[in-house]
């Protein structure tokens, strides 16, 4: 079976890059969905606050989702394979997927382009390394959401929260609608990494203690959690001995970090951004290998899907007139970005000075910042500045540079000046 | 009325109850939790030992060669994972230096083939990433490494199917003797009675040996660490990597597992409750302070999870395997801590020589079981002729171990198949993984309440009230 763009994950980035990819020529697109439906995470994100910038409107994640299906089932060049899942991912002219479902058993797809849209998962407890027992009820925050939102079950009544990510806070308010008793909610940084509209809607008007420079130390229980030892930490993320506290509980849930779901990029062959966790791309997120793109939160997590869909319809579009024009991509000069003075990364990390576009430079910072400016400078030269009252790790910040900006440039420097 | 019970169903009562189901005999085996292999035998070094570490003339030592020996055609016959990777000892200074030459004079002296202390250029060889500081290795090529759950399982699976039956959740709280026969009594009520016992009731075998009044041994639980890595890690270590022997254990090794992860571990702990397997954050730096001493690159970043076990440390300093001077009908096989599992599958036939009498053996024993399938492991034309047959092979269930949702029917229905969620991760992998079940863990809850038509409430992570979810949203 042959396809022009082929799309891996059927969630926000793989269907706004499919509708893109349609929109600029391809007439054979295919989405590939491991989950049963479209739509990925959003699905279980039934709260608001989705689609301000993208729609303009508040709405809810299966809101903003429908959005796209409605438009790719109305599509007829767009086909979906649900309930199925890519093994493998050969490049070449054309590239090659394995993939397999129920109905279909195993295929061998082809694709003159690519689009991985496969999106994170959530860090695990093992990952952290926390010590004590291993209860049952223990969950990552993003599990607990989907046993709540989509299945309707309770996986516990009182309960502690590691982490302050986004789905940890909203996990703490959703759990008090359900009558829980949402205790605390733990940072081991002494920053929150979730966005602070969050923090606010979630936490503070349902008065749950966030708890910054606070972590987990010991976990309790024997078939069930019964519950855990918190304590402070020093400047080095240590536990500071003599501020243990005992928390009983029923209940962890752990929001502690988003990994990108590289494993298929890997097997075909990309390098991963050891920062980002994701593929080196350029400013059509084109990756190393011409012909395979990278868009959404498998590329870099973002804060807000809004983004999520503007990255993957640059994406979509690039996918398609590489697929339409059937050939590699002329080699074009490129410039490398890096951050710098408090910014951990830049995405692309390479952009075409011949461009035909402005090019949207995203980033995150390692540390709170307060009333300072991002800037983009090459050399000497400051392309881009803009004042912000606030920047936190937490959310993620964009700035714009136009490719005639870039002619005698040789690196673009992303940084937080003061 | 059986014939023989087996208390405990960890890799000795196991691999014991597939020798016993040789016979014309009526065999029960009973554990305290919900499924096969699911104490001390799944959280242990997973290694296959060649032989050199325990004394000249013990029971360890005897056992652990032949059980050694006998290990690659049983995980043959049983469809378990094994790889014969060979394991080096490290020395690290002059001492260490003579403590090789110590072992393997022992090695040889148990009996263990093809010993070799290696230096220099041959050392790395084997081992590219060891501690460049190392002068000298001790290099036995019949070491390997297994999956002791899996081996475990297969046992009893293959009893199962040929006649002896599995009794879960079975803790045994009394045991009574009258008219020439045993009666145990399980703390919620239940009762078995059989002529001969068989006590392999790992970190409890000398609680089971004191309920008919023998104690003869006691047993000190001795717990491990351990540290899981992501199978990016893989290729850091070929062999089972030692460092030299202390008198608490065979010290902190560094191994790949036979799923290509890498396994670093254990510290040895001595503790009171043979029930806590919990970890500490002391101990678990403990060991990764200790392995970066073997391999000074590999990256404990990559940690997927961490894991305590128990060894069953007797005060007899060997593993007891005999009959009771108290009644020979019931028949110890207490102590085993390492080398158990290498010795496990000749413990096993000691075990059912000493308490078959002289039952006549079945003409229809069938030694195997059916090979589980491992769709990852497929060509692509056997797993599309497999799809097309079997379509449950063709829905991905556990994304991060690639396995479908056939594999978790196949681990459920299976003789002594699994209960819970952690019976269907030993068995398939699904779960084990980097997510560690954050995706596959809502699927995997269904099927498990599908197949056994149980409410999604009732679903346990691990038998007992280890319920996952607590009841219906409002």
């Amino acid at each position: 079976m042959n396809y022009d763009v082929i799309v891996i994950g059927g969630g926000p980035a793989g269907m706004a890059a499919a509708l893109q990819a349609q929109e600029n020529g391809a007439t054979r697109v295919l989405i590939l969905e491991r989950d049963t439906f479209l739509g990925g995470i959003l699905m279980q994100c039934i709260h608001t606050g989705f689609g301000l910038h993208y729609f303009k409107e508040e709405l809810s994640g299966p809101e903003f989702a429908h959005r796209f299906i409605e438009k790719i089932e109305a599509n007829p060049a767009i086909e979906v394979k649900l309930d199925t899942m890519v093994l493998d991912i050969q490049s070449g002219e054309p590239h090659s997927i394995i993939a397999v479902n129920k109905a279909d058993g195993l295929m061998q797809l082809s694709a003159k382009s690519i689009v991985l849209a496969m999106g994170c998962r959530e860090r695990p407890r093992g990952a952290l390394n926390i010590a004590g027992a291993r209860p049952a009820g223990v969950l990552s925050a993003g599990t607990a959401q989907k046993y709540v939102n989509m299945d309707g079950y309770l996986p516990g009544r009182e309960v502690v929260i590691l982490g302050s990510g986004d789905i940890g806070l909203i996990m703490a308010r959703r759990m008090t609608f359900e009558g829980a008793k949402v205790k605390m909610v733990c940072e081991l940084m002494p920053y929150s990494g979730g966005l602070t509209r969050n923090i606010v809607q979630c936490l503070n008007d349902f008065d749950i203690p966030l708890k910054l420079s606070t972590t987990v130390v010991d976990i309790h229980g024997g078939d069930r959690v019964t519950g855990v030892t918190i304590a402070q930490v020093d400047d080095n993320r240590r536990p500071i001995p003599g501020t243990e506290e005992h928390v009983p509980c029923d209940l962890l849930l752990l929001s502690v970090g988003l990994i990108p779901e590289n494993e298929l990029s890997r097997a075909a062959g990309l390098a991963i951004d050891p920062i980002t966790g994701g593929a080196l791309v350029n400013e059509a997120c084109e990756t190393e290998i011409p012909g395979i793109y990278a868009c959404g939160n498998v590329l870099h997590v973002h804060d807000l899907v809004d983004y999520v869909a503007l990255e993957a319809e640059v994406a979509g579009a690039a996918a398609a007139q590489f697929a339409m024009r059937n050939s590699q991509c002329a080699t074009g000069d490129y410039v490398a970005t890096r951050g710098e003075n408090g910014v951990r990364y830049v995405v692309p990390q390479r952009v075409n000075k011949q461009a035909d576009a402005p090019i949207t430079l995203y980033f995150r910072v390692g540390q709170v910042y307060a009333n300072a400016s991002v800037q983009v400078r090459a050399g000497d030269k400051i392309l881009a500045k803009e004042r912000r009252a606030r920047i936190t790790p937490g959310e993620m910040e964009h700035l714009m540079v136009k490719p005639e900006q870039l002619a005698d440039c040789n690196e673009l420097v992303v940084e937080v000046v003061a | 009325m059986y014939d023989i019970a087996i208390i405990g169903a960890g890799v000795i009562g196991a691999l014991t109850a597939r020798e016993l189901s040789r016979y014309d005999l009526r065999v029960v085996l009973v554990d305290r939790l919900n499924d096969v292999g699911a104490g001390t035998t799944r959280a242990n070094s997973a290694i296959v030992h060649a032989g050199f570490d325990a004394p000249v003339g013990s029971l360890k030592a005897k056992y652990n060669v032949a059980g050694t020996a006998a290990m690659p055609a049983l995980c043959e016959q049983l469809h378990v994972p094994y790889q014969n990777t060979g394991s080096v000892v490290l020395a690290f200074d002059d001492a260490d230096r003579a403590t090789l030459d110590e072992l393997k004079a022992r090695g040889e002296q148990n009996g263990v083939p093809g010993l070799e202390v290696l230096e220099g250029d041959a050392l790395f060889a084997k081992e590219p990433n060891a501690n460049p500081i190392c002068t000298g290795a001790l290099w036995a090529p019949t070491a390997g490494i297994v999956c002791p759950y899996e081996l475990a399982i297969a046992g009893a699976e293959c009893a199962v199917r040929n006649g002896v039956e599995f009794v879960r959740e079975f803790a045994v709280k009394a045991i009574d003797f009258t008219d020439e026969q045993f009666t145990l009594k399980a703390d919620d009520g239940r009762s078995i009675c059989a002529k001969t016992v068989i006590n392999a009731a790992g970190v409890h075998a000398d609680e089971i040996a004191r309920m008919i009044g023998d104690d003869s041994f006691s047993i000190t639980p001795v717990k491990g660490e351990y540290l899981l890595l992501d199978k990016t890690q893989q290729g850091v270590v070929n062999t089972v990597v030692f460092q030299c022997p202390s008198p608490m254990g065979k010290g902190i090794l560094v191994s790949p597992t036979v799923h290509g992860n890498v396994l670093v571990g254990p510290n040895a702990e001595q503790v009171d409750c043979r029930l806590s397997l919990t970890t500490t954050a002391a101990a678990l730096q403990e060991v990764q302070h200790a392995a970066k001493r073997s391999l000074p690159d590999y990256q404990i970043r990559d940690t997927i999870t961490s894991f305590a076990g128990l060894r069953a440390r007797c005060d007899r300093h060997d593993f007891v395997i005999e009959p009771s001077a108290v009644n020979p009908q019931f028949i110890h096989a207490g102590g085993i801590e390492s080398p158990g599992l290498s010795a496990a599958p000749a413990i096993a036939v000691a075990l059912a020589d000493m308490a078959v009498c002289d039952a006549a053996k079945k003409e229809d024993w069938n030694p195997g079981r059916a090979k589980p399938v491992r769709v990852h492991e497929l060509s692509h034309d056997d797993y599309a002729a497999l799809v097309k047959e079997q379509p449950a092979y063709g829905r991905i269930i556990c994304r991060c171990e690639t396995i479908s949702e056939g594999e978790i029917l196949h681990a459920i229905h299976s003789p002594a198949g699994a209960r819970d969620v952690d019976g269907v991760k030993r068995r398939t992998r699904s779960g084990m993984g980097r997510c560690q079940g954050g995706f596959c863990g809502t699927k995997l809850l269904e099927i498990i309440a599908h197949e056994l038509n149980m409410p999604i409430e009732n679903v346990t992570k691990s038998g007992g009230n280890s319920q996952v979810l607590l009841g219906r949203t409002k």
